[in-house]
């Protein structure tokens, strides 16, 4: 089930997030409510840790990672890496790596098989990233855009699109990734699919400004309705379908 | 599109469909993600935009105020109207960055002073979606006198501007072909009254500048001396406004067609030394003379003549009827401004002489062309005139004793007189003042001179229009033809027109084209 959240007023939680299966990193921010909505879903789970990267708080477009490990810009200090090695789990490895396009999250879109790459990634980039990561990297635009990661959010059980991405595209980035694909939109409308939500297995967290219709399109994809079969009865529907305005 | 034409296999795009981010319904995706319904609901472009105008309308001449200060007569539900109400939009749509796209009325009742337009905008919203929308406008019309029917309701006889047309002769002649021309070109059209008056008439305006083209109007059709003058009528000392009453005083030189004239020294100077005695042959705005000893002509534009103002030694009143006894050729035909002459020896006799003395005279005239013995000819009879002028006792050449100027056929008119003719004339407006005395049949018998001058000149009739008369059996005239062959001097048919629907005072009908006068009189 989706949860809506905003971080200081700004509904591309995206940007400021990352989530996979094995961790969380969030920005700093002036209060505590971001950090804490996180931690209320997931602190039993997986640990979620606060971070910096290059003394900037876009914690989601700069970085890239699975369950296997994290892969961060060059910009990156040397106490923030020695931090986040510190927090994180041991079989995740954490690698700086030294990238023209340092915006890694928005160049790179992954799951814990595969990757969709900015078509003009460097090649020991992409080499770096079947390693540490453990992915099979295809480099692909999505809906005619090179920036493959901000306009595409996956996870291993679906993934949502830009909206205007055409069918044939479609089935071919299906085909690649070999999950189910939609296109769709999130926060009222926006285009930025993965500036606007981050999503593991089996949650998901968008912007407040995700109207009904767009959550119960994610529950859908993302299958996150605590069973594998998507549509189900209305029982399943409920949560989606009934708004909760905070 | 550039692989396509480089001959790279590309693949078809289609479209997929995505939910509407706001109702969940299927839709192409668009710029907003939303459908249409919900992006109406969302937004409204209209915001912000006016939705009730202020029309103020003059209830008597149905016109509309534009701002500051034009009145501009408009049609309910036309076009034009549509422009003026878009108008007024113009500015708030910018602002609001909204484009018209369309707009059309909403009838409504004439005396409901509502206005109703339906508009149709579009607006950018979001990140490129364009949207339209359609909204209705109503303007309140505010019923509020226009300036110029205020001022005419508050006194109709008021007038600004006054020109005052003097011609110091006797006769009125100019005057009845100045009003033909007049209402030919429509120049007295913006006159608020026309009052006629001794030896001239006078036009009143209700704004100096109409009375200023009036004038210019004259100063091109007769030579004339002009001058103005205003007066202080109120004065508004907080605006500076001053209001003044503008006079205009025209005075039309008295030389007029088919004058005799004695020149002085000087005018003759100036026109390449003619004889002293000329003939006035025609007078528009500059005045033709013509020395009938030796066809020599001359023009006088009005500044030339005003700076050697003469006056003419005889007028058209004075002319005597002669009959030609004899008539020899003397030149071959001679062209002269437009004219054919032909100059002849001649030997008259006056008829008031002829059968009772021998008193004949062997003149020189320019008339050869027109003349045959037996032949009645109108002329001046210097010979037994008792003149009064200066320049002819001091000039010591020869001075002929008769002057022939045209044609009589007046013994044919005899057998037309009282029959109508087959053309009417139009008459201007105008009031006579009670105070002068009137002679009535003065008046009827110069103004029916001038209609057989009409006759006899084609070229007086070009800037004329003649109006078919209803009341005219052609029948009649079939009969009365000259027994020797010659035709009376009459009016083309082609030349008549028929008059405007709007003159009530006639009945003709189709509109027949003018051309010009067609020489068809008597050879």
């Amino acid at each position: 089930m989706a949860t809506r959240l905003q971080f200081e007023n700004s509904c591309e939680i995206g940007a400021f997030s990352k989530l996979t299966n094995a961790y969380c990193l969030t920005a700093i921010g002036g209060s505590e409510n971001f950090y804490s909505a996180f931690e209320a879903e997931l602190a039993d789970v997986i640990p979620v840790v606060k971070t910096s990267i290059g003394g900037t708080r876009l914690v989601g477009f700069l970085s890239v990672g699975n369950k296997n490990g994290l892969l961060l810009p060059h910009t990156t200090t040397d106490q923030e890496l020695q931090h986040l090695r510190n927090s994180l789990p041991d079989q995740v490895v954490v690698q700086r790596i030294e990238e023209k396009l340092s915006a890694l999250g928005n160049c790179i879109a992954c799951n814990d098989h595969v990757a969709l790459a900015h078509t003009d990634l460097d090649k020991e980039t992409e080499e770096l990233l079947a390693d540490v990561l453990g992915v099979e990297v295809f480099r692909q635009t999505v809906a005619g855009n090179v920036l493959s990661g901000s306009y595409c959010a996956l996870s291993n059980r679906g993934g949502l699109v830009h909206p205007h991405t055409s069918i044939e595209d479609l089935d071919e980035l299906s085909t690649l990734l070999q999950v189910p694909l939609v296109a769709g939109t999130v926060n009222r409308g926006s285009e930025a699919i993965a500036a606007g939500m981050v999503v593991n297995d089996w949650t998901a967290f968008c912007g407040s400004d995700t109207t009904a219709t767009e959550l119960s399109v994610i529950d859908n994809v993302f299958m996150l309705r605590g069973d594998t079969r998507p549509g189900d009865g209305f029982d399943g529907m409920r949560k989606s379908l009934l708004d909760s305005y905070k | 599109m550039m692989a396509q034409d480089a001959g790279m296999f590309t693949v078809h795009q289609t479209i997929g469909s995505v939910l509407c981010c706001k109702c969940g319904i299927r839709m192409q995706p668009n710029a907003a993600n939303m459908c249409v319904k919900c992006l109406r609901s969302e937004v409204d472009i209209t915001e912000g935009l006016l939705k009730r105008l202020v029309l103020v309308h003059c209830p008597e001449c149905e016109s509309y105020l534009q701002p500051p200060r034009t009145w501009v007569k408009l049609q309910l539900e036309s076009k034009e109207l549509l422009t003026f109400c878009l108008k007024k939009l113009q500015k708030n749509m910018n602002i609001n960055k909204v484009k018209l796209v369309n707009a059309e009325f909403i009838w409504t009742e004439p005396h409901s002073k509502r206005v109703k337009v339906k508009v149709s905008v579009q607006k950018e919203v979001y990140n490129g979606a364009i949207l339209e929308q359609s909204y209705l406008i109503e303007y309140v019309q505010q019923d509020h006198m226009c300036e110029s029917c205020s001022r005419v309701a508050a006194n109709p006889d008021q007038w600004v501007a006054a020109v005052q047309l003097r011609q110091h002769v006797s006769h009125r002649r100019t005057f009845f072909y100045l009003e033909q021309l007049i209402l030919r070109h429509g120049a007295a059209a913006r006159a608020v009254r026309i009052k006629q008056m001794d030896h001239g008439i006078d036009f009143y305006f209700s704004n100096r500048s109409h009375g200023n083209k009036f004038v210019e109007f004259i100063g091109k059709v007769a030579p004339v001396k002009s001058r103005s003058d205003k007066q202080l009528v109120s004065h508004d000392s907080k605006s500076n406004n001053y209001n003044y009453k503008y006079t205009f005083s025209v005075e039309i030189s008295p030389i007029c067609h088919e004058d005799l004239i004695c020149l002085p020294p000087k005018a003759a100077a100036i026109l390449g030394n003619i004889g002293p005695i000329v003939i006035c042959t025609k007078v528009t705005n500059s005045i033709a003379l013509l020395d009938p000893l030796t066809l020599k002509f001359g023009f006088l534009d009005a500044e030339q003549y005003w700076r050697t103002s003469f006056k003419s030694l005889l007028t058209s009143r004075q002319l005597v009827e002669y009959i030609v006894l004899d008539i020899e050729a003397v030149s071959s035909e001679i062209t002269v401004g437009g004219m054919k002459y032909v100059l002849a020896d001649a030997q008259v006799a006056r008829v008031s002489d002829f059968g009772k003395n021998d008193t004949q005279f062997s003149i020189r005239t320019h008339l050869g062309h027109l003349l045959k013995p037996g032949d009645l000819a109108l002329g001046y009879d210097l010979y037994g005139a008792n003149s009064n002028d200066m320049e002819l006792d001091r000039y010591k050449g020869y001075i002929p004793e008769v002057v022939l100027i045209k044609k009589s056929y007046e013994e044919k008119r005899q057998k037309r007189r009282g029959k109508p003719r087959s053309w009417k004339l139009k008459s201007l407006n105008m009031e006579v003042d009670d105070k002068i005395k009137v002679n009535e049949d003065k008046n009827d018998a110069e103004y029916e001179n001038f209609l057989k001058d009409l006759e006899e000149n084609p070229e007086l009739r070009f800037n004329i229009s003649l109006y078919q008369n209803k009341d005219y059996q052609p029948s009649e005239v079939a009969s009365v033809t000259e027994d020797d062959g010659q035709p009376i001097p009459s009016v083309p048919d082609d030349e008549l027109l028929a008059a405007d629907l709007l003159a009530a005072e006639f009945d003709d009908l189709d509109l027949i084209e003018d051309g010009d006068g067609e020489d068809d009189m008597a050879e």
